[in-house]
């Protein structure tokens, strides 16, 4: 894969995740050469780690068996995983990339058939379900991931385990040789697509994320669901795996407060409102959700869905951010602590799990970036002529849903297109 | 009503909010709140507010004045700090709650028997004298601040501490006669009163 070959009509997309994956299809569709980067053994990202999208409620497998398929189709597209941008120079329509390729141990030989992960006893955390649970050292990241290739981790490498992993290969894909790489590409124009992280709720002290069980963010709440993830798909706690019918979701966890995230995350409404259903999924009229904010903002059409969830005599609205949490150590329960606004009445309510629904931060910030962009404050991309050819796209720009990610990224590659035609000459 | 409150009601009217952040100490953060209530969850004397910070700064906005400088609750503020450290806008809110009892007493609106306003009455008077705390003569007036017989009472409760203060040199009784004036205590009223006559100029009290 080392032998991808680019020109400066290539354009180079930076991240996996369903942004990079729109822009990078986006411009191959269009007929330009498309390399794309990401630094996970797998494409996917965070949308591939999500139970069911807001406000449709589908699942997210289904749009990313439609993007693989356009993937596999299109001959203009070239993918590398594990694989990280170091190094961006020149200028627009002419740029030099330097890229690291990290080790897989496994070769495109690899079938699949998961001869080598049965040998295997080592265990590792998995991050696929936020590291709730363990998994092989020598693995495929998840069911649907693309390329359908095992990684071996490299904590076992120089192990007798990674020999028996060896041995168990029919098909001679392991190669326990490999070594890091380097290779330079030479690109047109850069689409930056490096997304999203959740903010680290261990930092928001009063709500004790590192000390108490049940108290889980958001995006953990999203692998509970999922009949592959750490719990099976059922809603249990973490503690004693007792059902958790009782759930708060406290919005605003670390966005819109200056001692953490100053901005709004915007996603984390819709995706407490859409967990509230989660919540009746499993539990019927037995569910029952508290969700507490500061104010909904569920914009234009999700306005809709949240007056669905406000109908629903289940889940219950108090206007109050949550002061602080504490645990009752006997039953496990956690306890919000708080006055709400309506009225200014103190609650001290008990729940069986409290789900903090996290802020979202850059997974690379801006400021950091290779080749150098404009970063607004909370280390976003901001769009600007200084950056040359090098356009971000959704999350890497700002706190998005995927609705508005995929639109971004779309936006992101027609620029980045216009850049090609002027060096092709096809502009006219 | 005190003469300096006519004149503020007069000026403001209508605007209280107005008021509070041209006369109170940090007053100009108060519409910055958006009601998220972490202050009032905070706070560790909140069941015993009548109005948490949160609810105050409601009022404040509403207008309503009479009720806000009259109240009881921002003289309950220990200086914890707790609501300053977690308010998610960084609103100095200790602050702001010692700035409107201050306001209040100066107008002279605020409750006359709220025990915070007159210890700090007392310490004030206290230290001012001699540019030094006179710590026994602060102690007996404290006990004696709700009466006679309750001084004695409470005096004679606190007697096996004073002694063993006594005993240990932490406790002079003398000090009831010899004042413990600082030296230059002249020079400290001086000061004291340049301060009031800037504080008073730049707030536009009358002097």
């Amino acid at each position: 894969m080392t032998g991808a070959v680019a020109t400066n009509e290539t354009i180079l997309v930076v991240g996996g995740g369903i942004s990079g994956v729109t822009a990078a299809l986006e411009v191959a569709e269009c007929g330009k050469d498309v390399v794309l980067v990401e630094k996970n053994p797998s494409l996917g990202g965070r949308v591939s780690q999500l139970y069911k999208y807001f406000p449709k409620l589908c699942f997210p497998t289904c749009g990313m068996e439609i993007n693989l398929r356009r993937i596999r189709a299109n001959k203009r597209l070239r993918v590398l995983t594990m694989a990280e941008v170091d190094k961006v120079e020149g200028r627009p329509g002419d740029y030099t990339v330097t890229i690291r390729l990290s080790p897989r141990y496994v070769n495109e030989n690899c079938t699949a058939c998961g001869a080598c992960a049965e040998v295997v006893g080592t265990e590792i955390d998995n991050p696929f379900n936020y590291n709730l649970s363990k998994m092989k050292a020598v693995y495929l990241p998840f069911n649907m991931a693309y390329p359908q290739r095992y990684v071996i981790d490299p904590s076992i490498i120089g192990t007798p385990e990674a020999d028996k992993a060896k041995a168990a290969c029919k098909y001679d894909a392991i190669d326990l040789g490999m070594k890091e790489q380097t290779m330079t590409l030479k690109v047109g124009a850069i689409v930056w697509a490096t997304g999203w992280r959740p903010y680290d709720a261990a930092k928001i002290q009063p709500y004790g994320y590192d000390r108490y069980d049940n108290v889980v963010t958001s995006v953990e709440f999203e692998r509970m669901m999922d009949p592959f993830g750490p719990t099976a798909g059922k809603l249990l706690r973490p503690s004693d795996g007792k059902e958790a019918k009782h759930v708060a979701f406290i919005q605003c966890a670390g966005s819109r407060d200056r001692n953490h995230l100053t901005h709004c995350s915007r996603i984390c409404c819709m995706a407490s409102l859409k967990q509230s259903t989660y919540v009746n999924e499993q539990f019927g009229d037995q569910a029952e959700s508290t969700i507490y904010y500061i104010d909904i903002r569920a914009i234009d059409r999700l306005e809709d869905f949240y007056q669905k969830v406000l109908a629903n005599p289940t889940v219950k609205f108090v206007k109050s951010k949550v002061a602080n949490i504490t645990e009752d150590r006997d039953s496990g329960d956690v306890i919000l602590h708080g006055v709400d606004t309506e009225g200014y009445h103190r609650y001290d309510n008990r729940h069986d799990l409290c789900v903090l629904a996290i802020g979202m931060e850059p997974s690379v910030d801006a400021r950091g970036i290779p080749g150098g962009v404009h970063a607004d404050a909370s280390g976003f991309i901001e769009a600007d002529a200084a950056n040359g050819a090098i356009f971000g796209a959704g999350c890497a720009t700002n706190a998005l849903d995927v609705n508005r990610a995929v639109q971004s990224a779309t936006a992101a590659s027609l620029r980045a297109i216009q850049v090609i035609n002027k060096v092709s000459g096809a502009e006219v | 009503m005190s003469e300096l409150n006519k004149v503020m009601v007069e000026k403001y009217r209508n605007d209280f909010l107005k008021e509070v952040e041209a006369n109170v100490e940090e007053g100009n953060w108060v519409k910055m709140c958006m009601q998220c209530g972490v202050c009032s969850g905070s706070c560790p004397f909140g069941p015993y507010w009548e109005h948490p910070p949160q609810e105050l700064f409601m009022m404040i906005r509403a207008g309503k004045r009479e009720e806000v400088l009259a109240s009881e609750s921002m003289w309950m503020c220990t200086s914890c700090y707790n609501c300053i450290v977690r308010c998610p806008r960084e609103l100095p809110i200790t602050h702001i709650m010692h700035g409107l009892a201050n306001y209040a007493h100066r107008l002279g609106i605020a409750p006359k028997m709220n025990p915070t306003r007159r210890f700090a009455k007392l310490f004030w008077e206290n230290i001012i004298k001699g540019g030094r705390v006179n710590e026994l003569k602060l102690s007996i007036g404290l006990y004696f601040m709700d009466g006679f017989s309750n001084g004695v009472k409470k005096g004679l409760e606190m007697l096996p501490v004073g002694l063993g203060m006594f005993k240990t040199g932490r406790l002079n009784p003398f000090g009831l006669l010899s004042g413990g004036k600082c030296k230059g205590a002249g020079d400290i009223h001086k000061m004291l009163k340049k301060a009031k006559e800037i504080e008073n100029r730049r707030k536009g009290f009358a002097p």
